[in-house]
């Protein structure tokens, strides 16, 4: 029998017709996407790796948002250009706590995986104020709006607890502290308590300038300060060192 | 309207009220709380129009002199439906000019509403899903009535499927400006309005399978395979990617189940598919029905569509991991996308021979008739996107095109010339056969359309390529004393004059589709104009054939 003739019983049968069709799409995701959820070695740890306090989470929310991923990406590729320009390149476990991540597809403006503590938190509220004040050339929309919004502090906990249910380990501590580590975090009058343990190099002070109120501002600049400051990129092993090891 | 019907009308109409002034009262965030009024208003509008002669759909079918029910087929979801591919289409390019323009003169920013951060999914929803997704509604019932030789099955559903849609397209837009999003490229709404679109999807599918099982004809048309091939990979890559765990039942917000890496694949396995079987295999489809009918010849190669049907469903799920090239994505996964990216290739090119030869013996229509000439140049279109796509994802040139705007300008020669193209060629077919009018108002404004959108295009992919390929050079340009030439800043300051030629390109584009809106609007006022003539397909109603026992490369009607 020909190819035609056999492709006539598809034909006239639309289940056999439907279920070709979806083993035929979906054997590219299994072969290709499932394997990353096994195979080790596509995140290699990392030291310092966290998830985010509940204020860099809330800032993280707000990038979301505003549809920042729109023009800017988190992701520095192995280029000498890139690198320069941007930093070390992005290893896979500094997005591993990133639900949703946002390396992006863009850059009508620059790479934003290590901007963290290359700006004054100052020049970050100019900036975000007024963008053309600060690059002239810039083409970037004006987010005043965030310094007289005051943060919606909302429900931390349930934040924290959906995350906990995606895979991130915030620990019951946490959670149960989320509230009072949202206000701490970018209140130098509040007491911080174990905030800086439980979050290794959280930076906590008052972001927007602005002490008295706790902003969008404040919390997009917490999330904006924190990226990429987190990883002692050069302590991570090359692949040929990892390649030794057992079990690889 | 039965006394009882209506009566059930308008409870279910007031129930919505309720509930939506309940979720509306206990919402988390504003933007859920708006969503529930959006909801609250459409079960208003369902409870009035139960309990007085209040009718906004009745006006609106006579504002459109859409006929009464009489034909042989249930073309009255497919009309609406064309209505919608023409309003959403041009709030698509309007949203798509403005943030063209905004590029130019950031001062059009409106914050925080109408920043370019919200607007931009805002266009690409609106193109894609609204106009995109009415039109590849619409064509697929027109189609699956026609090439099965049976009415509608759930004619009931398949109004459902029309506005259940059109709510999910509402709420979409109206999410993102109110920021709600979950950043996902292609998938941005969040995990309610998924849900919404999950259940019209299950009834879309329903009425498409169900017209199919009651069909006349002993085989499926090819077109059908592929617009059942889009319902199903549509429904699958739309339930994995977004498979998110909401931070309240009550609140807009939810978080991805995966996250960094293997997000970043599921988005862009995602992502790609929704070109690939929205925007190609939903559009092929289209092809292979309305490019034989108005070229009045058979489809050019049985054997070709069954070939590139089967390898283009196959490859294109691969193709996703070309859009992280050089991140932290395994490098495997990065060199298997490219390698099926390439292959890619092939069956996408087969499908394009297999439409543009079907003008086999039929090439003058080209020179004549002007709706075969905006297919040929849809067709184009599609061959040059799909080699410029493979092209692009090959590890070398990817990094220099990657994160530029080569990348719109590749995007935007797929979606304005042959997603476009052929829609508003397909619009061009159906309104005077849905209408019942002679012909179009006028085959020459057809023509003058072709020119707009094709000058449009012109010149929206040629500086979007000039513009690429000039900041990825800028970014890794290097000086003699071995540091890098360009600040970003640098970079940004020279796009200027290609932003302000991309959105000429657009605003041509636009004006051939408000000539098209005007044309149209004629045509349902039953008015022809006077004008020299261009010719079109014969329309004849009373056309039909015997049903045939062997697979037939004509569409049955």
């Amino acid at each position: 029998m020909s190819l035609a003739e056999r492709h006539k019983k598809l034909e006239r049968n639309v289940t056999l017709l439907g279920v070709g069709v979806l083993v035929t799409v979906a054997i590219g995701g299994l072969v290709e996407i499932a394997p990353l959820f096994w195979i080790d070695n596509t995140i290699e740890e990392v030291e310092g790796m966290r998830p985010y306090s509940p204020l860099e989470q809330a800032g993280r929310d707000i990038y979301i948002r505003e549809g920042c991923y729109v023009c800017h990406s988190q992701m520095i590729r192995p280029f000498r250009d890139e690198v320069e320009r941007y930093g070390h390149y992005s290893l896979a476990a500094e997005s591993m706590y990133d639900h949703p991540f946002q390396w992006g597809s863009k850059r009508t403006g620059p790479d934003l995986a290590r901007v963290g503590g290359r700006y004054s938190d100052e020049w970050h509220v100019q900036h975000l104020t007024n963008p053309q004040a600060v690059v002239p050339e810039s083409v970037m929309p004006q987010y005043g709006f965030l310094a007289n919004t005051d943060l919606a502090i909302g429900d931390p906990e349930a934040t924290l607890k959906a995350l906990t249910r995606v895979g991130v380990p915030y620990s019951d501590d946490d959670i149960a502290k989320a509230t009072q580590d949202i206000l701490a975090q970018a209140n130098p009058n509040l007491d911080p308590g174990d905030l800086a343990e439980r979050y290794p190099k959280a930076q906590i002070r008052d972001f927007d300038g602005n002490p008295d109120r706790l902003t969008e501002m404040d919390a997009l600049i917490a999330y904006l300060q924190m990226l990429g400051t987190l990883v002692d990129v050069n302590s991570a092993a090359a692949q040929e060192d990892l390649a030794k090891e057992k079990g690889r | 309207m039965h006394a009882e019907a209506a009566l059930g009308r308008s409870l279910a109409g007031f129930g919505l009220i309720v509930l939506a002034l309940v979720v509306a009262a206990f919402a988390k965030d504003a933007g859920f709380a708006a969503h529930a009024v959006i909801v609250g208003i459409v079960g208003l509008a369902i409870a009035i129009s139960g309990a007085t002669s209040f009718d906004p759909v009745g006006a609106a079918r006579k504002a459109l002199r859409m006929p009464e029910l009489s034909s042989r087929y249930d073309d009255d979801p497919i009309r609406w439906g064309v209505i919608a591919t023409m309003f959403w289409g041009i709030a698509g390019l309007a949203a798509g000019l403005f943030i063209a323009l905004q590029l130019a003169f950031p001062v059009l920013n409106l914050e925080p509403y109408f920043n370019f951060g919200r607007l931009r999914p805002l266009h690409t929803s609106a193109v894609i899903f609204a106009f995109g997704g009415n039109a590849l509604i619409a064509t697929s019932f027109y189609v699956v009535q026609r090439t099965c030789r049976a009415r509608l099955a759930l004619p009931g559903v398949a109004r459902f499927v029309f506005w259940g849609y059109q709510l999910f397209i509402v709420l979409a837009a109206t999410g993102y400006l109110l920021g709600v999003t979950q950043s996902r490229e292609y998938a941005e709404p969040e995990w309610y309005v998924d849900l919404w679109l999950t259940i019209v999807w299950v009834a879309y599918a329903a009425v498409f399978v169900g017209t199919i099982l009651k069909r006349n004809e002993p085989h499926i048309y090819v077109a059908n395979w592929f617009y059942l091939a889009f319902i199903i990979t549509i429904a699958m890559l739309h339930i994995v990617n977004n498979l998110a765990v909401p931070v309240s039942l009550l609140g807009a917000k939810s978080y991805s189940a995966f996250a960094g890496v293997q997000d970043a694949l599921t988005q862009w396995w995602y992502g790609h598919n929704a070109v690939g079987f929205f925007l190609t295999a939903g559009f092929l489809a289209m092809m292979y029905y309305f490019v034989p009918k108005q070229a009045e010849r058979p489809v050019y190669s049985y054997r070709l569509s069954i070939i590139h049907f089967w390898s283009l469903i196959f490859l294109y799920i691969w193709a996703g991991p070309h859009h992280l090239h050089y991140t932290a994505l395994p490098d495997w996964a990065q060199t298997l996308g490219m390698v099926f990216s390439i292959m890619l290739w092939m069956p996408s090119w087969g499908g394009m021979i297999n439409g543009l030869m079907s003008l086999n013996g039929a090439w003058d229509k080209i020179r004549t008739d002007p709706i075969i000439r905006m297919m040929v140049m849809a067709l184009a279109f599609y061959g040059m996107s799909t080699f410029e796509g493979p092209m692009l994802s090959i590890k070398a040139v990817n990094s220099l095109s990657h994160y530029t705007d080569w990348t719109i300008g590749h995007v935007h020669s797929g979606a304005l010339g042959w997603n476009g193209l052929i829609t508003f060629a397909c619009v061009y077919y159906l309104v005077p056969r849905l209408w019942k009018r002679e012909r179009m108002y006028s085959l020459r404004l057809i023509n003058t359309h072709f020119w707009l959108a094709t000058i449009g295009i012109v010149f929206y992919a040629a500086s979007m390529w000039v513009a690429g390929v000039m900041q990825g050079l800028m970014w890794r340009e290097y000086g003699p004393d071995g540091f890098l030439v360009w600040s970003f800043a640098d970079t940004v300051d020279a796009m200027f004059p290609m932003y302000v030629a991309r959105a000429v390109g657009g605003l041509l584009y636009m004006s051939g589709a408000v000539v098209m809106t005007y044309n149209v609007w004629m045509t349902l006022a039953g008015k022809l104009r006077d004008e020299k003539p261009m010719s079109d397909a014969a329309y004849d109603p009373e056309a039909d054939r015997p049903i045939t026992t062997t697979p037939s490369t004509v569409p049955a009607e």
